[in-house]
């Protein structure tokens, strides 16, 4: 593919990004707002030699995704909150089969049926597992159209390499917008060797793509290599954006499109001349540790979300105790605003 | 001398895990026999269900997947539609196939998707503890229908085969049952024809095989055979639906 930049959405930079990393495999159903998705998947994955399916559920695709990724294949599925949901079943199983898959959640307002705005309120779901059982999800929290699809390439080779589900996590104003995004085919299309896919055992013994360990000891067994798998990803793959922290006397935290905001309110004040940084988490899972290691006991913390409070944990947990933590969100399509994100700077500082 | 009778290939020489009198083994094997017959064991792949099959896979000498309850029919056609060289079949029970599965059933019998269907029907839920199942019988007596099915609180017995069958999407549909040796000779003959349509790119195919669960029917594993004789096969008429 020539290096070119093309105006795109965040939803059709997802499709692209996917297509770029050699995914061959997508089932979907329509949800607003990724529907932009399903409809770039839907024109291009005939030309570029991949399955496209309108499955007749959300249910019915993550299956269809956990079948074409026992084959080998690499597959995506996308979906927003609602239908993430309806997902988990599926998640939890290619989790506990250890097979890799793409999944793209753009959040939209809940609980229930919520509505169509853009949401940060499923960052408990995405980051927690979501199903049932001890399992865990690589969760890549794009800021912007161009991040957008590097990140699912990205997330195809690391579902690849450590046989895991991967979820894209943005919102409806993220998956909405266009940006200019420059075209980086990366060199991950083949794939890694995947010798534990069904092709039919010709030359070789059964595969046997499972999660059901019935021996007396086996599921522990089994779950205790997940977390080592686990622990592994939290050590190698953890991503973030650090902006004026040195010097900074607050430090903003948002992810996505709330981290656009947040930059911004931080431009304006540090143009005011307050010390004011921002740590913006790309992997949500695994949640950064590192940017929260500094040692500077006047130092507070804001975070901000499009949610009551659920990226808060994670951001206490890896402060444990040694600077204040203070918390700005809003959610069932209320998005902080800059000015928001000012004057709380003001009254904490 | 001539060996006429032997275990096929595609069948592992292991103990059974199935209840005396249980059909399940004579459908593994019937399966295992054709597979073997048409040469396509190096590039079958299985799909086993949620239920008493679970563990299918540890009785056939070939590729196979799990699929969550109800899921297969969504597994098997991402498998197929990613290897379509190879001969993909599910392998579910009426549960699975008729109950919490009847979405992706419909709707991959729809598509006509090139699928081979082994569906168990057995009239009640064997791995829970003899439930009731879309497919019991009216009167028939299980742990959740102690007085019997009544179709003013149960419904009545669904008959999926029947359904499927006015789909333009599906191929071939035939009922069989296991209640002897005559009628496990047309099973097989069934089942042989369900995987020649998907190698000969025909469609979507489904074998219902009628099958005994003694455990559950309370009853001895030749009263079983009986039942399903007498009884079953009045609310489920076998021969070809479609």
């Amino acid at each position: 593919m020539q290096r070119k930049r093309i105006l795109i959405s965040g939803n059709e930079a997802i499709a692209q990004g996917a297509i770029c990393a050699g995914c061959n495999f997508y089932a979907g159903y329509p949800i607003t707002p990724q529907n932009e998705i399903i409809a770039y998947m839907s024109k291009y994955m005939d030309k570029s030699g991949g399955v496209f399916i309108q499955a007749e559920s959300e249910i019915a695709a993550i299956n269809m995704v956990y079948g074409a990724s026992a084959a080998g294949a690499r597959s995506m599925t996308s979906s927003s909150s609602p239908g993430i949901s309806l997902k988990q079943e599926g998640i939890s199983y290619i989790a506990g089969s250890r097979l890799p898959a793409v999944i793209v959640n753009i959040m939209r307002g809940g609980p229930g049926l919520g509505n169509i705005a853009p949401a940060q309120s499923d960052y408990f779901q995405a980051t927690r597992g979501g199903g049932h059982g001890d399992y865990r999800l690589i969760v890549f929290a794009p800021g912007s159209v161009q991040e957008a699809y590097d990140l699912t390439q990205t997330g195809f080779r690391l579902a690849d390499k450590y046989r895991i589900p991967v979820m894209i996590l943005g919102d409806g104003i993220l998956g909405q917008m266009m940006e200019p995004v420059k075209l980086t085919a990366k060199k991950n299309k083949a794939g890694l060797r995947k010798p534990w896919a069904l092709s039919g055992c010709r030359g070789r013994k059964p595969n046997i793509v499972k999660s059901f360990f019935l021996r007396e000891g086996a599921l522990e067994e089994f779950n205790i290599s997940l977390q080592k798998n686990y622990q592994l990803i939290s050590k190698k793959e953890a991503r973030y954006e650090g902006l004026n922290l040195l010097d900074a006397k607050v430090i903003l935290v948002a992810y996505g499109t709330m981290a656009r905001i947040a930059k911004s309110a931080v431009s304006q004040l540090r143009d005011a001349e307050k010390k004011i940084g921002l740590i913006r988490p790309i992997s949500l899972w695994p949640f950064p540790q590192e940017p929260f290691k500094i040692k500077n006991k006047k130092l507070k913390y804001l975070v901000v979300e499009m949610s009551y409070g659920q990226m808060l944990e994670d951001v206490q947990l890896a402060v444990s105790g040694r600077n204040p933590v203070e918390f700005l969100g809003r959610s069932g399509g209320g998005v902080p605003g800059e000015e928001e994100i000012i004057n709380k700077i003001k009254k904490i500082l | 001398m001539e060996k006429i009778f032997t275990k096929p290939e595609s069948l592992y020489d292991v103990p059974t895990h199935y209840c005396p009198g249980c059909g399940h083994g004579i459908a593994h094997r019937l399966i295992a026999e054709v597979v073997d017959e048409l040469g396509i064991r190096e590039k079958t792949i299985g799909v086993a269900p949620v239920g008493c099959a679970v563990v299918a896979y540890d009785y056939w000498n070939f590729d196979c997947s799990e699929a969550a309850h109800g899921r297969a029919l969504a597994v098997a056609t991402g498998i197929k539609r990613v290897r379509p060289e190879n001969v993909v079949f599910t392998y579910q029970g009426d549960g699975d196939l008729a109950a919490i599965g009847t979405n992706e059933t419909i709707h991959a019998a729809n598509r006509g998707e090139n699928l081979t269907v082994i569906f168990i029907n057995n009239a009640v839920y064997g791995m829970t503890g003899g439930q009731m199942a879309p497919t019991t019988l009216l009167g028939q007596k299980t742990s959740t229908s102690l007085e019997g099915r009544v179709k003013e609180k149960h419904g009545y017995p669904l008959k999926i085969s029947e359904m499927l069958a006015i789909l333009p999407g599906v191929y071939y549909i035939e009922r069989v049952s296991l209640d002897s040796a005559s009628e496990v000779l047309k099973a097989k003959r069934a089942i042989r024809q369900a995987f020649n349509n998907q190698i000969n790119n025909l469609g979507f195919s489904l074998v219902e095989v009628l099958s005994p669960c003694p455990t559950y029917f309370g009853k001895t594993p030749k009263e079983a055979l009986e039942w399903v004789k007498l009884v079953m096969q009045k609310e489920f008429p076998l021969g070809k639906i479609k």
